[in-house]
């Protein structure tokens, strides 16, 4: 069996084709666009990718604007179905604004876009996204944003640490979680987010930027094939 | 009954702002070394329509929570105040129309003119067709 992934387009999108690259061609599952005007009957698909980019150029707030389109009422009912919903970056943003996950990402401390590889410790590897991983795992996957300063108040950070729904934390290449490791700012260095339920994921680095050697790792493949196995198992 | 609503956002206390900061070194720089905090929030005027003042007010309120800032970073406050048909900005001009736009600044609409109606949000390219390779 195929996975069907279903991704999700907006205007300012810019990962999207990259997502569907690494779906289809990479990874030999079944993909599609879906324009974010587009109501997609629920059982289309397995798994719901919100690629990064710039929607509506980062208005108000990153995020802010796509999570009042129609397909995000669509990725909530997904959500609740239990289906798979993975947002990198601008994705990530948009599932934190519109409620899906906790916490918001504001602007990077440094107030630069910051573009470069991270190294990303696995804190949680039991989790749909992360099981092909081990605890404390290295993945080295590159981010791209301005807005990546992840931020929580600190009742919700406790619990989202005792629940285990960090899921990747930004960290040397040994796998040390330190300051100058973080890129953006991000209280506990938290780079991956999930939900409580446990099928919608979060995270500012882009898994779909390294799928193949000839991008400089394929580390991100864990992801999506984690997503995979737990679709197929 | 049209009203003027000036919300006005701001990133809540222990929330770094690392604009602000920014901001408060080149305010330092400049010859200003009595500074102490520099905070950057935004404003949204916005004009709408209601049946009374009550509604106008519950419904920015709303805005507020819902979109115009993002409680887990923000809060906001806002006054509101009611405007004659006149003192609506005229309608949006296209992208492109700069001579509109600075009519719309500069010159109050005619007597009588229309209310003007909430803009569309939305950028033009919303019919674009998300294609397949």
């Amino acid at each position: 069996m195929r996975v069907r992934f279903g991704i999700l387009v907006f205007p300012g999108s810019n990962c999207d084709r990259d997502a569907l690259w690494a779906v289809r061609e990479v990874l030999g599952q079944e993909g599609e666009f879906l324009w974010h005007q587009e109501r997609i009957p629920p059982d289309r698909f397995d798994a719901l990718i919100l690629p990064g980019g710039f929607s509506y150029g980062d208005y108000l707030r990153a995020g802010a604007l796509a999570r009042c389109s129609p397909a995000v009422e669509l990725v909530a009912e997904y959500a609740e179905r239990g289906r798979l919903v993975l947002g990198t970056c601008n994705g990530f943003q948009i599932l934190t604004e519109a409620g899906l996950l906790p916490g918001a990402l504001h602007r990077n401390d440094s107030l630069r876009f910051h573009c470069g590889w991270t190294h990303l410790r696995v804190e949680n590897p039991a989790t749909p996204f992360t099981s092909l991983c081990r605890e404390g795992q290295v993945l080295r996957i590159p981010v791209a944003h301005g807005e990546g300063n992840y931020f929580a108040d600190p009742d919700t950070l406790a619990e989202l640490e005792r629940r285990g729904q960090v899921v990747l934390r930004y960290a040397t290449a040994a796998g040390e979680v330190t300051p100058a490791a973080n890129p953006n700012g991000s209280v506990g260095n938290i780079a991956a987010i999930l939900n409580q339920r446990g099928n919608v994921l979060g995270m500012m680095p882009h898994p779909e930027r390294a799928v193949e050697g000839l991008l400089g790792s394929a580390d991100g493949r864990l992801i999506f094939e984690s997503m995979i196995r737990f679709l197929t198992a | 009954m049209p009203f003027r609503a000036e919300v006005k956002v701001l990133l809540r206390p222990g929330v770094l702002d690392p604009q602000g900061a920014a901001v408060e070194r080149a305010l330092h720089a400049l010859g200003y070394p009595g500074v102490r905090e520099v905070r950057v929030g935004k404003v949204v005027e916005l004009w709408l329509d209601a049946a009374d003042e009550a509604q106008a007010r519950e419904q920015v309120e709303e805005m507020g929570r819902r979109l115009l800032a993002n409680p887990v970073l923000e809060r906001f406050t806002f006054t509101l105040a009611p405007v004659a048909p006149a003192a609506t900005p005229a309608p949006r001009a296209a992208p492109g129309e700069p001579a509109a736009r600075s009519a719309a600044l500069a010159a109050p609409a005619a007597p009588g003119a229309a209310v003007t109606p909430p803009a569309d949000r939305r950028p033009g390219r919303e019919d674009r067709e998300a294609g397949g390779p």
